[in-house]
C-alpha cells in the first residue's frame, strides 16, 4: 500500500487550508525557481522517466505529449490548456485537487507551460463547479500576489499568466479539441484532426491539453525525480493515482494510490469492501462511465492499471470505479448511460447523433425485455456502426458500455426477452 | 427537450438589457483574459454574468444581441453558444433552482428517492417551477461528485450523501427562506470515506503520517 509520504496530494480531503500559506506548508512551491533554472530539456525528460500517462482517461505519455510542442516560437505563442471538465460519470478527482489542492495544479501550470515555452495556461473549469472554481481564482490570486506567477514568475525570468475559463454543461467540451472550440467562444464541438493542438491549437496557436490531475502531478515529479514517481505501478503503468470510486461500496471515497494496485484490495482496503461482502458483487465499471463492464470473476484479481484492464477488454480512464453489487439492475444501469451520452452528444457527427439516440430507445426496450433475441444482435450491429466512424470518441464512449454488457450480460438480456415474450403469449 | 432549452415566448422577453455598472466592470476584466481580437472568448463568461443579473436566472434574447454587439460578432453566434450550454437557462426558472444528477452512480446509490422526495414535496414535476416561483426541479447529467452519491446541485451549491429525509429538510430550510448547509449531509468532510479519513491521517489532524499508512496485519 502506497505510504502518506508519497502521496502528492496530501490535502485530498480538505482537512487544511487550501491557502498558500498552508499548501507552502505542505511543501509546494518549494524551490520552483530551481526547478526551471534546469532547464526545458531537463524538464521534459525528467517527465518521460516518470512514465507519467495522461490521467484524463486517454493514458498517453505526458511527456512525450509535451515533446511535440514546437521548440521554437515561429511567432505565435504558445499554449498550456488544462482540462478541468470532469464530467465521465464516475469521476471525481481533479474536483478534490482544485477545491483542496489548487496550488499543486497551479506549479504544475507554471513549470508545464515552461517546459514547452508558453506564457499563458488556461484552465477550463466545468462551470458547476462554482466553489471548485472560487478556490481556485482566490489560489491563483494568491500566486500572483506572491509573484509566484506573473512577470518574472518565482524570480526566474519566465512571465507567465494563468487564467481560468468556465465552460457552461457540456460533457463533450472535455474532448481536447471541443475544450479549444468552446474556449474560443463557440459550441463545443470537436475538431478534425489533423492539425493536431501541438501543431494548431487554441487560437490556431501550438497548444497542449492536459488533465488536471496530470498537471497538479508535475511539480512532485520534479522535485523528487522521474525515477521516484516510475517506481510504483508495472512496467509501462507508473506513477501514484487518484481512485474514486463510487457505488455499492460501504465506503466510497476518493483517494491517492499506486498503479496497478488490484482492484480487489483497492474496494476492500479503502471502502470497506463491497456492500454484503466480495461475494454480493455483481459487476464493476473501472474508470468511468465510457469503459465496458468487468463481471466480479475478472474483478477477483485484476489489477488496476492501463495494460491490465485493456487486456481484460475494458479501460482504465479516469480510474473511477463505479461498483454494482447484486441487487443492480444491470440492464438499466446501462441504459441510463446510453441517455447520458444521447443527452451529450454534440450532434455534428451523424452516426453519433443519430446512432445515440438509436441505442437508447433500443436499451430502454431491453430494460423490459420488449424486443425478439435478435435484436441484441442489432443492437450489436449499431454500436459497431457507431464506434470509430465519428470524429472524437464520444461514440465510441456510447457504443463500449452496450457491448460490455452484451459481451457479459447477454443470458440476463435474453432472460427478460423470454419472459416478457412468454407474459404476451399469455 | 426542456423548455429552458428554447427561448422563452415573446410576451416573456424583455425589451432591452444593459450590464449594471458593476457588471460592466466585470465584463471588461472578464475580456481582458483573452488576447487582443479573441474576445469571442470571452461569450461564455459574459453570457453567465447576464444570467446572474437577470431576474430569474435566465439569458432573454435581448441579453445575447446585447453580449454580440459588445463583442463585435453576430449574434447568431452567440444565439449558437447559448443554445448548445445547458447551464443557460433560456427560461426563468424558480429562486431554488434544484437539479438533481441521476446517471449511473447516483442512480445506484438511489437518486430516484431523491427524485421523488422533491416532487412530492414541491408538488412539481420534472422541468416545472411551483406556483409562488420559489422551485424549479429539473434532472441533470452527472455533476462529478460520485463518491458523494446521491447529489443535487441547488444554484451554485452542491448537496451531497443525500437521504430521502435530509433532502427534505434543505427543502423545507428553503421553504422557511433559511439557506441549508451545503456539502455532504451526511457528517463527513468531503471525500473521504464516511468514518474518517483511512490514510492521510496526520494531514486530517487525525492521526500520525506513515505508521498510519502501513499495511496492518489482519486489517482488510
Amino acid at each position: 500500500m502506497l505510504q502518506d509520504k508519497d502521496r502528492i496530494f496530501t490535502n485530498l480531503y480538505g482537512f487544511q487550508d487550501f491557502g498558500l500559506k498552508a499548501a507552502q506548508g505542505r511543501g509546494n512551491w518549494d524551490g520552483t525557481k530551481g526547478l526551471i533554472e534546469k532547464g526545458q530539456d531537463w524538464i521534459i525528460d525528467e517527465m518521460k522517466a516518470s512514465g507519467m500517462r495522461g490521467r484524463g482517461g486517454a493514458g498517453f505519455p505526458t511527456g512525450l505529449k509535451w515533446s511535440f510542442m514546437p521548440k521554437e516560437s515561429d511567432g505565435r505563442p504558445h499554449y498550456l490548456v488544462v482540462n478541468a471538465d470532469e464530467g465521465e460519470p464516475g469521476t471525481c478527482k481533479d474536483r478534490e485537487i482544485m477545491r483542496n489542492d489548487p496550488h499543486t495544479l497551479i506549479e504544475g501550470c507554471l513549470l508545464a507551460s515552461f517546459a514547452m515555452r508558453a506564457h499563458a495556461a488556461y484552465i477550463y473549469i466545468r462551470g458547476e463547479f462554482y466553489h471548485e472554481a472560487s478556490n481556485l481564482q482566490r489560489a491563483i490570486d494568491e500566486a500572483y500576489d506572491a509573484g509566484l506567477v506573473g512577470k518574472n514568475a518565482c524570480g526566474s525570468g519566465w512571465d507567465f499568466d494563468i487564467y481560468l475559463h468556465l465552460g457552461a454543461g457540456a460533457y463533450i467540451c472535455g474532448e481536447e479539441t471541443a475544450l479549444i472550440e468552446s474556449l474560443e467562444g463557440k459550441k463545443g464541438q470537436p475538431r478534425l484532426k489533423p492539425p493536431f493542438p501541438a501543431n494548431a491549437g487554441l487560437y490556431g496557436c501550438p497548444t497542449t491539453v492536459n488533465n488536471v490531475e496530470s498537471i497538479a502531478a508535475v511539480p512532485e515529479i520534479l522535485r523528487r525525480g522521474g525515477a521516484w514517481f516510475s517506481s510504483f505501478g508495472r512496467e509501462k503503468n507508473h506513477g501514484t493515482k487518484l481512485f474514486a470510486i463510487s457505488g455499492h461500496v460501504e465506503k466510497p471515497c476518493t483517494v491517492e494510490e499506486a498503479m496497478s494496485i488490484p482492484l480487489r484490495e483497492l474496494i476492500e482496503r479503502h471502502c470497506g469492501g463491497v456492500r454484503g461482502g466480495w461475494d454480493n458483487l455483481l459487476a464493476v465499471i473501472p474508470g468511468g462511465s465510457s469503459v465496458p463492464v468487468l463481471t466480479k470473476d475478472v474483478c477477483d484479481d485484476v489489477l488496476m492499471d492501463f495494460d491490465a484492464l485493456r487486456e481484460v477488454g475494458s479501460g482504465l480512464g479516469t480510474a473511477a470505479v463505479i461498483v454494482m453489487d447484486k441487487s443492480t439492475d444491470i440492464v438499466y444501469a446501462i441504459a441510463r448511460l446510453s441517455e447520458f451520452y444521447k443527452h451529450e452528444s454534440c450532434g455534428q457527427c451523424t452516426p453519433c447523433r443519430e446512432g445515440t439516440g438509436w441505442m437508447m430507445r433500443m436499451m430502454q426496450r431491453m430494460v423490459r425485455g420488449e424486443a425478439t433475441l435478435d435484436e441484441i444482435d442489432l443492437l450489436w450491429d449499431v454500436t459497431k456502426q457507431v464506434e470509430g466512424h465519428t470524429i472524437c470518441a464520444l461514440g465510441d464512449a456510447a457504443a463500449w458500455p452496450i457491448q460490455g454488457l452484451i459481451r457479459n450480460f447477454r443470458p440476463e438480456m435474453e432472460r427478460r426477452i423470454k419472459e416478457y415474450r412468454a407474459r404476451i403469449a399469455a | 427537450m426542456s423548455h429552458l432549452r428554447r427561448p422563452a415566448p415573446r410576451e416573456l422577453q424583455p425589451t432591452s438589457f444593459a450590464f449594471t455598472p458593476e457588471n460592466m466592470e466585470k465584463a471588461k476584466k472578464i475580456i481582458a483574459k483573452y488576447p487582443e481580437g479573441r474576445q469571442q472568448s470571452a461569450t461564455m463568461p459574459l453570457l453567465d454574468l447576464a444570467q446572474r443579473q437577470t431576474e430569474g436566472n435566465w439569458v432573454p434574447t435581448v441579453a445575447m444581441d446585447y453580449i454580440a454587439d459588445m463583442l463585435d460578432m453576430p449574434a447568431i453566434r452567440v444565439y449558437e453558444v447559448a443554445t448548445f450550454y445547458t447551464m443557460y437557462n433560456l427560461a426563468p426558472v424558480g429562486q431554488n433552482f434544484i437539479q438533481v444528477c441521476t446517471t449511473t452512480p447516483c442512480w445506484l446509490r438511489g437518486s430516484s428517492e431523491i427524485v421523488k422526495m422533491c416532487k412530492d414535496e414541491l408538488g412539481i414535476g420534472i422541468g416545472e417551477t411551483t406556483e409562488d416561483g420559489k422551485f424549479t426541479l429539473i434532472e441533470v447529467e452527472c455533476l462529478g461528485a460520485c463518491v458523494n452519491a446521491p447529489m443535487m446541485q441547488i444554484n451554485d451549491d452542491y448537496y451531497e450523501d443525500l437521504t430521502g429525509e435530509s433532502t427534505k429538510s434543505i427543502l423545507d430550510t428553503l421553504k422557511r427562506g433559511d439557506k441549508p448547509k451545503a456539502g455532504p449531509q451526511s457528517g463527513r468532510r468531503g471525500c473521504e470515506p464516511i468514518d474518517g479519513p483511512k490514510v492521510l491521517k496526520a494531514f486530517c489532524g487525525c492521526g500520525a503520517a506513515d505508521q498510519a499508512a502501513e499495511p496492518k496485519d489482519g486489517e482488510a
